[in-house]
């Protein structure tokens, strides 16, 4: 089974990576770019074929390790 | 003071670390590998040292927290050992969950490698005692990712607990934007956890502490850890 994790910061939490990218977004004349967080994409594959248990290993791989979930949101895809 | 000095892939200020603990304590520290899973016995202070410990893979100190060796420390300052963490150290001790929050990328993006001045804050810990409340001491720093964060909530308490000992200010011991050089919350260069046995901080007092070196402020540090624990 594929999944998929993302990990993206908190709002509020400053993105200063996000913000150059978003300059630089800008000075290369992308149009209508209004905003830029940077975040992370882990793409795992699972060996197992339950759903559910599934989706609790994702959730604790997020929790324990993926996400610092001080600063982080994460959201959890079966593809 | 028997010292144990963490060793993870990618650390790289073990000696000089282990070099400031023998010269404050004249004992030699223990190097301690992650993938153990015991102290040496009769450890009373744990350092976890600076360094890119994984590469700083995934974020900085990440890896290394979960390390085997991690449980050991985590039962070590739960009895109230003493443990320091100095920058990456820092950065590892936040992940584990010892220290409350976070060590963001520093505000203008850039990693600064130089000397700064910060101001100890209290002089009545086993971190701060070789220092008076007030003083201004000159450190260098090496880091990319030390600008403090938390919650305003955990800021709050940190700062009505006592809780932040050392902070970035000016020569002369201003705090100010300019001396902040991280964009660290409230300047904050270095803080304990609630019980006060556990140390962050993200300058390197273990590089001023000879006088080849050029300045010796950082040997209070050092020399007040060596006091406590033969106090104690």
């Amino acid at each position: 089974m594929k999944a998929r994790v993302t990990v993206t910061l908190k709002t509020g939490i400053l993105d200063p990576q996000g913000k150059a990218i978003e300059g630089a977004l800008k000075s290369l004349g992308v149009d209508g770019v209004a905003s830029v967080r940077q975040g992370k994409v882990f793409d795992i594959e699972l060996a197992a074929t339950d759903k559910a248990k599934a989706e609790a290993a994702l959730k604790a791989a997020a929790d324990k390790l993926l996400a610092n979930t001080v600063i982080e949101n994460y959201r959890v895809e079966l593809l | 003071m028997k010292s144990a000095v963490l060793v993870f892939p990618g650390i790289n200020r073990e000696r000089d670390m282990a070099r400031a603990l023998k010269l404050a304590s004249g004992n030699d520290a223990a190097m301690v590998w992650h993938a153990d899973t015991a102290l040496p016995s009769g450890t009373d202070l744990v350092v976890v040292p600076g360094g890119f410990s994984y590469g700083d893979y995934l974020r900085c100190g990440a890896i290394a927290a979960r390390a085997p060796v991690m449980d050991a420390v985590r039962d070590f300052a739960a009895k109230g050992g003493l443990v320091l963490g100095v920058c990456n150290g820092f950065q590892i001790l936040c992940e584990s969950g010892l220290l409350p929050g976070v060590l963001m990328r520093n505000a203008q993006l850039k990693f600064v490698c130089r000397d700064v001045h910060m101001k100890v804050e209290r002089s009545d810990t086993p971190f701060t005692r070789g220092y008076n409340a007030g003083q201004v001491i000159r450190v260098p720093v090496a880091h990319g990712e030390g600008n403090y964060e938390a919650d305003g909530e955990t800021l709050k308490r940190l700062e009505g607990e006592g809780r932040v000992l050392y902070r970035y200010c000016s020569p002369e011991g201003v705090v100010d934007e300019a001396s902040n050089f991280n964009g660290a919350a409230n300047s904050i260069a270095g803080i304990v956890n609630e019980r006060g046995n556990v140390l962050g901080m993200m300058p390197h007092p273990e590089n001023h502490v000879e006088e080849i070196m050029g300045c010796t402020d950082g040997r209070g540090l050092f020399a007040g850890l060596a006091q406590h624990l033969k106090a104690a």
